[in-house]
């Protein structure tokens, strides 16, 4: 009796001491988490304009996300142009800073490489600076006659016209379609017809200088994290399985593709997540660099958020949008997991 | 360990390897780490120089990496907006947050990772799932929580959300389940309760993950942008230095002060710098530690 009754008061020793451990953080998750998930439910239904007592706000029901989603108007046309950069500009980033990391991190892991630290260190030293600072830097290379284009007229010998890189809301799709001479003049007519508010003929634009801008920077900044989470991951498969392999006379190329990409895969999930997660919410960049423009083609869903709740005062119309956002990011997700078909050591 | 193992022994040729391949490898890798460092290094020393240059001798050059005059009129003007209160609100609200996250973060992370408590798998997986919400998503209600408890425009609006990340204390729950349980063991026998167990015993073994844990909540918090973005609408004497720099940038329209402009990041970018190049070593085994598991 003695013994059992002192197993239950460790028992409830145990669990004081858990809860009373974890209170500070299920008091501040509580407050700035789960109920602010709540409250933004509740005030995407409402017509809240940021303002007002929130107490005022009418419940509108689905208005909000009709007008989005199926509205006809400007803002269905905003939201989808904004999701539509914002793919363009995670398609482009995501395989960007995968493939330039791991590769990165393959040459660095050679066993004879010297400078290790140093090659680590530099490419990960963008990864811990301000992305304002980083911002306001790229602002200045990508004026006409700053460091972008200078360098690309240097390795083009010449050949190259400089760019207003942040100002040119030309697609790149459009730009190698008008290269071949294909114009929304000359195009075929289905081209000008409309889907969720957008031409086919906007759908099919391709991110546009200024995004593209934003991405070649966000790559930069991002391919060092990447490329040490790439390493650890390299570091933990034991040498003598590259040795063994070598003794098969199995290639450099073969040995890529049959023991470090497997051993990878988790690695791979994880890196391609974080990307995934990090392009869809891209917002301190065009905050500082281009504001959504020019022609609204650095407008990101992310953005667009901001912008409707703080700049234009329709908080419920921007919590639909961050709702909107949350579900798209979590159905990618769950997409990748599948096509890498990760258990998701996450 | 195997590949350091391998720095000293030369690695056999591959079969089939001809004895030109190993050095034609080496140049091609260097060439290419190199080229890259510069594309990594150069843009960071151009903004520098180019924070010391006269706006004139900016318009006419701006790739040069020697100021022809070199002038301190960039960071003169930039102090005249209240960047020096700016900087010291940077520092003062991340240093309240890495502290608070430390104490906090151990707290969870050692109950999670070492207290049988009932409910503490659901309390984990509900951590973990905060993790999977994008911040962006939660500013709009953020911002109504932090209007209903008074929290707009004030030290602690900026901090007291952030007191406590789930990265944290993922890192800390990771750390506490290597330390050998015989270590509390003998302090329970010793009569100690958890509370002192894991204040005398366990959290002074912690030393690596604590510090990798300082590193990241105080870059956290002095390059976030987005919250106080959220929290500070009108009382600029609250700045931090990122919102700061980017209202800056924002009031300047089309007329870029460049020297101001770049003067101010690299204001924000060099105390980052030397706690990086102090403690780097942490921040690689930080961000390897949570890559590989988490």
């Amino acid at each position: 009796m003695a013994a059992a009754s002192g197993i239950k008061g460790e028992d409830r020793e145990r669990a004081i001491a858990g809860w009373l451990f974890m209170s500070p953080t299920m008091l501040i998750f509580g407050v700035f988490i789960i109920v602010p998930i709540f409250f933004a439910i509740y005030f995407s239904l409402t017509d809240w304009n940021g303002i007002s007592p929130p107490g005022e706000a009418q419940f509108i029901g689905l208005e909000n996300y009709r007008t989005v989603l199926a509205g006809g108007g400007v803002r269905q046309a905003d939201f989808f142009k904004a999701l539509k950069n914002t793919t363009y500009f995670a398609l482009g980033v995501v395989p960007a800073q995968t493939i330039i990391s791991l590769l990165l991190a393959v040459i660095v892991n050679q066993a004879w490489l010297r400078f290790k630290g140093f090659f680590r260190t530099t490419y990960y030293f963008p990864s811990i600076t301000s992305s304002i600072a980083i911002s306001l830097m790229f602002l200045f290379f990508y004026q006409r006659s700053g460091l972008i284009n200078q360098v690309l007229s240097a390795v083009s010998f010449g050949n190259w016209e400089p760019l207003a890189w942040m100002a040119d809301p030309r697609g790149l799709i459009h730009i190698i379609l008008e290269a071949v001479g294909v114009t929304i003049r000359t195009a075929p007519e289905f081209v000008r017809s409309e889907v969720l508010g957008l031409t086919i003929w906007d759908w099919i634009s391709g991110p546009s200088v200024a995004l593209m801008a934003i991405m070649f920077m966000n790559t930069w900044t991002t391919i060092g994290t990447m490329m040490v989470i790439f390493l650890a991951a390299l570091q933990s498969v034991p040498g003598y399985v590259y040795e063994a392999a070598q003794l098969d006379g199995a290639s450099a190329m073969r040995q890529f593709r049959s023991i470090t990409l497997p051993l990878l895969r988790p690695t791979l999930f994880f890196v391609i997540t974080l990307g995934l997660i990090g392009t869809y919410q891209v917002f301190d960049q065009v905050y500082v660099m281009s504001s959504g423009g020019p022609a609204k083609t650095t407008l990101t869903v992310a953005y667009l958020v901001y912008q409707n709740g703080f700049a234009n005062s329709n908080m419920g119309m921007a919590a639909a949008i961050a709702i909107l956002l949350f579900i798209i990011i979590f159905t990618l997700t769950m997409i990748q997991r599948r096509i890498t078909g990760s258990e998701g050591d996450l | 360990m195997t590949t350091t193992v391998s720095d000293t022994t030369p690695v056999p040729l591959a079969v089939g390897e001809r004895t030109w391949v190993r050095p034609l490898k080496a140049l091609i890798s260097y060439a290419i780490l190199f080229l890259l460092a510069t594309m990594f290094i150069y843009p960071f020393l151009l903004a520098i120089s180019t924070s010391f240059k006269t706006l004139p001798e900016i318009n006419q050059n701006s790739v040069g990496l020697i100021p022809q005059t070199f002038t301190l009129e960039g960071y003169e003007r930039l102090f005249s907006f209240n960047v020096g209160r700016w900087t010291i609100n940077s520092a003062l609200v991340a240093t309240i947050i890495t502290v608070l996250n430390l104490f906090f973060a151990s707290l969870a992370g050692y109950a999670l990772a070492r207290i049988p408590f009932p409910g503490s798998r659901l309390a984990f997986l509900g951590i973990l799932g905060t993790m999977m919400i994008p911040g962006i998503v939660l500013i709009i209600p953020m911002f109504i929580v932090l209007k209903t408890l008074g929290l707009l425009n004030n030290y602690g609006g900026l901090i007291i959300p952030k007191v406590v990340t789930a990265f944290g204390i993922f890192l800390m729950k990771q750390f506490f389940e290597s330390v050998p349980k015989e270590l509390e063991e003998a302090a329970r026998i010793d009569g100690a309760t958890q509370f002192q167990t894991f204040f005398r015993v366990i959290l002074p073994t912690a030393r690596p993950a604590l510090v990798a844990l300082i590193i990241f909540s105080f870059q956290g918090a002095w390059n976030d942008f987005m919250h106080p973005l959220i929290v500070v609408t009108t009382n600029q004497s609250l700045y931090t230095l990122p919102l700061g720099l980017a209202l800056l940038r924002g009031g300047m329209g089309q007329n870029l002060l460049w020297n101001s402009l770049l003067a101010g990041s690299m204001l924000t970018t060099v105390p980052m710098a030397i706690i990086f190049f102090i403690f780097q070593r942490y921040f690689i085994e930080g961000i390897s530690y949570s890559g590989i598991k988490g």
